[in-house]
């Protein structure tokens, strides 16, 4: 009913071709991510059976149970977890401190020092890939999740937000607790800290996904099978002999579930937070 | 609680001249401290791997025996590999196609879902948005179970209309456009949120007074919308193009660099001759020359943003 309305609107002709484009491009979207579902829900003898519909009567979770029988993905989701429970509340705090005082704390050098974290975020990650390995050598940090810890806990991006949002907060709530005797570390805590919860939680996610899917670093700097994380894990248990598809596509999804969750719980944070992304002008 | 009687006026200036020397000097204290972390991170995991990494493109070392200095030798070698040339002609290619496809296909999106009166506009956005929060080895797990030649589901789709088998995936010519749809298919909804976000802030007004002057659709996008979202445009082109020349990810799980080396890029190769081979200085030239190319880019995007970048 309501579409129908709304086509009328739009005018018929565009109002079709609108809906035909973007309802096309959904499916296209959601089509591939469905098919692998569906292809995890079904039995090995059907997978490679054309005309590849689906048989009701045959579906079964068995693949969901063979994934953690054939590796063990209970394991590799629990290290991603910790890697990007620890990467997340790190980042937060740290961007967040140094957001603030970025923005409202007077220290010589401020702003050059700003002026080089913002060219710092055209550096793509990947040429410090060798060095870090030998400096992660260094501390004895290979195959330790540290390794992937310790650089994951700061971000030069999520300083910036931070500090921008910071910026648009009155400055006189800062001052008047400054009057009232407040310390710069109370000011921060209970005054500016609270107004910023929603930008924190756009960085949260976005460093939450960013470090959930991570795959080169945990590919560089771990190895053993205790410590790999759930892209590693699926990346490897694909190269392994004899893994069937229905098996492989019941990993994906498993190890995506947290993923999807989280989104669907914070969809409009995790939007919001890209746009803001997009706010940044050179 | 008797509190000392001081004269009224001279209580009050001393005490405010002190407070404000004083907390001047703690905000600046406090000012370093709450950078420190941050700047911790900063200086031992980005600015030193960045330094450190041009001197290891100057040494042969393979981690066991001493690093040996060999100068420019290894960016040499480098010109002179045809593999690194056929890794860099790969990158360009995906680049090249990825992020046109990526940034014509989602600003044509976002301004089709702009319009107001889309019915169920959210639920299209969020249904377009989805691909990007999955990591991308499971994407290219996904499609590469979808590509098969022989037993995927678009190869038999396509034969209902008589079409195919097509090679997505396992023929040299074709290897590198599936790559990039691929590529694409999971970007599209990251550009098509900033570009809705960006459409959003055109004033409106603006297009009331293209209305007046009786603008069409079309010059109204050319004449209105273009200029004003700009700034988003040139922050996802610069963003994507940096973004795709460093793509590893994919190609290492969806072809594995295959078939006949047509989908290997340059930080595979980066990855294989460190990791694989452990030649690290080679590998750190390898990396330090696309570090090079992604700054040449992205200066000559910023002079030449000047003539189209509204501000």
């Amino acid at each position: 009913m309501k579409s129908t309305s709304n086509m009328n609107r739009l005018g018929l002709p565009a109002g079709i071709l609108t809906y035909g484009i973007l309802w096309s491009t959904a499916f296209i979207m959601l089509a591939p991510l469905f098919w692998s579902v569906m292809t995890a829900l079904k039995p090995n003898a059907e997978v490679f059976q054309a005309p590849y519909l689906i048989n009701p009567d045959t579906l079964s979770l068995r693949s969901f149970a063979d994934v953690f029988r054939q590796a063990p993905f209970f394991l590799y989701f629990l290290n991603t977890l910790k890697i990007t429970l620890a990467c997340t509340l790190g980042v937060a705090a740290t961007s967040a401190l140094a957001g603030y005082a970025f923005a409202r704390l007077q220290f010589p050098g401020r702003d050059i020092l700003f002026m080089i974290y913002l060219t710092t975020m055209m550096i793509p990650r990947q040429v410090t890939l060798v060095p870090m390995f030998m400096l992660m050598k260094q501390f004895g940090l290979i195959d330790n999740h540290l390794s992937l810890i310790l650089p994951g806990i700061f971000s030069a991006f999520g300083t910036f937000l931070l500090r921008q949002f910071f910026l648009t907060v009155p400055a006189d709530y800062d001052e008047a607790a400054k009057i009232d005797g407040c310390g710069v570390f109370r000011r921060f805590t209970l005054i500016m800290l609270p107004f910023a919860k929603a930008t924190l939680a756009t960085l949260v996610l976005l460093t939450f996904m960013a470090v959930w899917n991570d795959f080169l670093y945990p590919m560089v700097f771990l190895n053993s099978e205790t410590e790999r994380t759930l892209t590693m894990g699926l990346a490897i248990f694909r190269g392994d002999a004899d893994v069937q598809w229905n098996i492989l596509m019941a990993a994906v999804v498993i190890s995506n579930i947290p993923i999807l969750i989280a989104f669907l719980a914070t969809q409009r944070f995790v939007i919001n937070g890209v746009s803001m992304s997009g706010g940044i002008k050179g | 609680m008797a509190a000392p009687v001081i004269p009224y006026s001279r209580s009050i200036k001393r005490k405010e001249t002190s407070m404000k020397l004083s907390s001047k000097a703690r905000d600046a204290i406090a000012g370093y401290l709450f950078i420190m972390p941050n700047m911790i991170g900063f200086l031992l995991f980005l600015a030193f791997p960045v330094v450190a990494s041009l001197f290891i493109s100057a040494a042969e070392w393979n981690l066991i025996t001493e690093p040996i200095f060999v100068g420019i030798n290894n960016f040499i070698a480098l010109f002179q590999d045809s593999y690194f040339w056929q890794c860099l002609r790969n990158t360009a290619y995906f680049s090249l196609f990825s992020v046109l496809l990526g940034i014509v296909t989602s600003l044509f999106l976002a301004v089709l879902l702009n319009n107001p009166r889309v019915g169920f506009s959210g639920f299209l956005k969020s249904a377009i948005f989805l691909p990007v929060i999955f990591s991308t080895v499971s994407v290219a797990l996904i499609w590469q179970w979808i590509l098969d030649t022989h037993i995927g589901m678009l190869n038999h789709l396509l034969g209902y209309i008589r079409l195919g088998p097509f090679p997505w995936l396992t023929d040299p010519h074709w290897s590198m456009p599936s790559v990039i749809i691929v590529g694409v298919w999971r970007q599209i909804g990251y550009n098509m949120v900033i570009f809705l976000a960006a459409l959003q802030g055109v004033p409106q007004d603006l297009y009331e007074a293209a209305d007046i002057d009786g603008a069409r659709p079309l010059h109204k996008f050319w004449n209105v919308t273009w200029p004003m979202i700009s700034p988003s445009t040139f922050f996802v082109l610069v963003t994507s193009i940096i973004n795709s020349f460093q793509v590893f990810d994919i190609t290492t799980v969806l072809t594995n660099g295959g078939p006949a080396n047509s989908t290997n890029t340059i930080i595979m190769m980066v990855y294989q001759y460190a990791f694989q081979n452990f030649k690290m200085g080679y590998a750190s030239a390898a990396a330090y020359m696309l570090f090079a190319i992604i700054l040449v880019i992205t200066a000559f995007q910023n002079i030449v943003s000047k003539r189209w970048v509204h501000t």
